[in-house]
């Protein structure tokens, strides 16, 4: 029994810590904000829960577990906001979104 | 094991200097308050791997949460940009500066090593307070006991000094009650973070009621407990508007329980001259002297709370009330 | 086990940084400081398992709260007073 949580608990926090890689991979190499803002919020939602899963699962029925539960659930809450409100100020003080390739970028891509 | 903290040490105190290299080059004022509360979350990490758990908690909530807050009432008053250095001789000041590092490193060398346990402020006073509290304080965190009861003296001061910082900035910038039409027209209101903030600001209240009467027995104390507690209206001015939170927490009000707070500790201590004993000394509030400790460290973490909360609340609308004078 | 997890962690946490030091806009570094907060609840977590002392976790708490609006406060201040230029603030 114990075999197989502390396999569970390897898997969730692998999972976890590659979410989080793959998140700074992001954030440092997209080349534009509102990308950023999108591979950070895998940091902070998804990456967040396994990680927390994989430690709840290593202390069982304890009070340290539903402090965990609770700092999972508090991020889940805030987290989407914070972005939100991030979007909100960057789009209504000027920085748009890159919408489309430009003509010059298509032909540098090789494309039509 | 001791190999996986020295790189732990060692990665997150790489950060640090590079985090402050960046703070001394970088010219935008508000990168480098982003970054200061960086350095503060960075120490506050350090604080927890040196085991040293109240602190960290106290930079964690101060200096990440309310200094920057504060710094960006600051700078949007200056403005964003630093002064163009002019070009001038770095000879000089390098020299200076390395100078005066060797001096320092020499006289370090005199210490004794870091941790070790024959060193001489590991012998006088430290193997009193470990043996001796348990039986004579009895209340799990030792932290709590040394601040409030061997040293309480010291955290009189220490509130004393909260409070004169409070009448050091009042007497400064005052608080500006909004009379006529304000010269920024009011952002609309964000449904959003109302609603998240309506919700979020009753746990972060109890949260703070919990961390104050917690300290006992876990990190925790008045200190923390009254900026947390500041944190809450602090979230409730900027979700809503600066007229609903000065409804909600008069200045006033506010003014007199800080100075509320500060006589509450030391009136424990004219209490128990009263009965007999010395300033501050708790063995003399009830019968008992165990159960006299745990309520007279109970009493003073009250005050030493209020008044932290009251001064950190009016300190912040004293800052931001500042910054409609400018367009 | 935990090791790993928080070596990761500091890995993430050094990219971020980087991204702090660098970013072109203002809002590049306000995400980044906002996923530096998360990552240190993390850290502290993961750290208190490491060391076999899970009573840190009143500290990950108080700083998810504090992030948040830690977080909110720039927002409110970028948007009142909005950065010189939009696009980069050097």
């Amino acid at each position: 029994m114990t075999f197989i949580i502390d396999a569970l608990s390897w898997v969730f926090l692998m999972l976890g810590c590659f979410l989080g890689i793959s998140g700074a991979v992001g954030i440092f190499q997209f080349k534009e904000f509102y990308s950023r803002v999108h591979a950070a919020s895998v940091t902070d939602t998804l990456c967040v829960f396994f990680i927390m899963a994989g430690l709840v699962l290593q202390s069982g029925f304890t009070l340290v577990t539903v402090k965990l539960v609770l700092a999972v659930a508090l991020l889940w809450f805030t987290s989407p906001v914070a972005s939100h409100a991030l979007i909100h100020a960057a789009y209504l003080t000027g920085l748009k979104p890159k919408l489309t390739t430009t003509r010059k970028e298509a032909a540098k891509r090789g494309q039509s | 094991m001791s190999n996986i903290n020295l790189l732990i040490d060692i990665v997150l105190l790489t950060m640090l200097v590079f985090t402050t290299v960046a703070i001394i080059r970088l010219r935008s004022l508000f990168a480098i308050v982003m970054l200061s509360g960086v350095y503060s979350l960075l120490s506050a990490n350090i604080f927890v791997i040196l085991d040293a758990v109240d602190v960290a908690f106290t930079e964690a909530a101060v200096g990440a949460g309310i200094s920057t807050v504060l710094m960006l009432a600051t700078i949007g008053i200056t403005g964003y940009e630093q002064k163009k250095r002019r070009n001038h001789n770095w000879i000089a000041p390098l020299t200076v500066v390395l100078i005066t590092g060797a001096v320092l490193v020499y006289g370090t060398l005199d210490m004794p090593a870091f941790t070790n346990p024959n060193d001489p402020i590991h012998l006088h006073v430290a193997p009193r307070y470990i043996n001796d509290s348990p039986t004579e304080i009895g209340i799990p965190n030792m932290v709590t006991s040394v601040l409030a009861s061997y040293r309480g003296y010291d955290t009189m001061g220490e509130v004393i000094v909260v409070f004169a910082a409070l009448i050091g900035v009042l007497s400064l910038l005052g608080i500006r009650e909004k009379s006529s039409a304000p010269l920024h027209a009011e952002p609309p209101a964000r449904p959003i973070l109302q609603v998240m903030a309506k919700f979020m600001i009753p746990y972060i209240i109890l949260f703070s009621l919990y961390v104050q009467f917690h300290g006992d027995f876990g990190p925790g104390g008045g200190f923390q407990a009254g900026v947390i507690f500041s944190v809450a209206i602090i979230l409730y001015t900027l979700t809503f508007s600066q007229q609903d939170a000065m409804a909600l927490v008069p200045p006033r009000v506010l003014k007199r329980f800080a100075a509320i707070g500060v006589l509450i500790y030391g009136g424990t201590g004219v209490v128990s001259m009263f009965k007999g004993g010395n300033f501050l000394d708790y063995n003399v509030l009830v019968d008992d002297p165990l159960h006299g400790q745990h309520y007279g460290i109970l009493i003073i973490e009250f005050g030493v709370g209020l008044t932290v909360a009251c001064v950190m609340m009016l300190i912040f609308f004293a800052f931001i009330s500042r910054g409609d004078k400018n367009p | 086990m935990f090791t790993v997890t928080c070596l990761a962690i500091l890995v993430v946490m050094g990219i971020a940084l980087a991204r702090a030091f660098t970013g072109p806009t203002v809002y590049d570094r306000i995400l980044a400081v906002n996923m530096f907060g998360t990552k240190t609840v993390l850290f502290m977590a993961a750290y208190g398992f490491l060391t076999e002392r899970p009573e840190f976790l009143d500290i990950a708490l108080v700083y998810a709260l504090i992030n948040f609006v830690g977080v909110i406060a720039v927002l409110k201040f970028v948007e009142r007073y909005p950065p010189p230029s939009a696009h980069s603030d050097e």
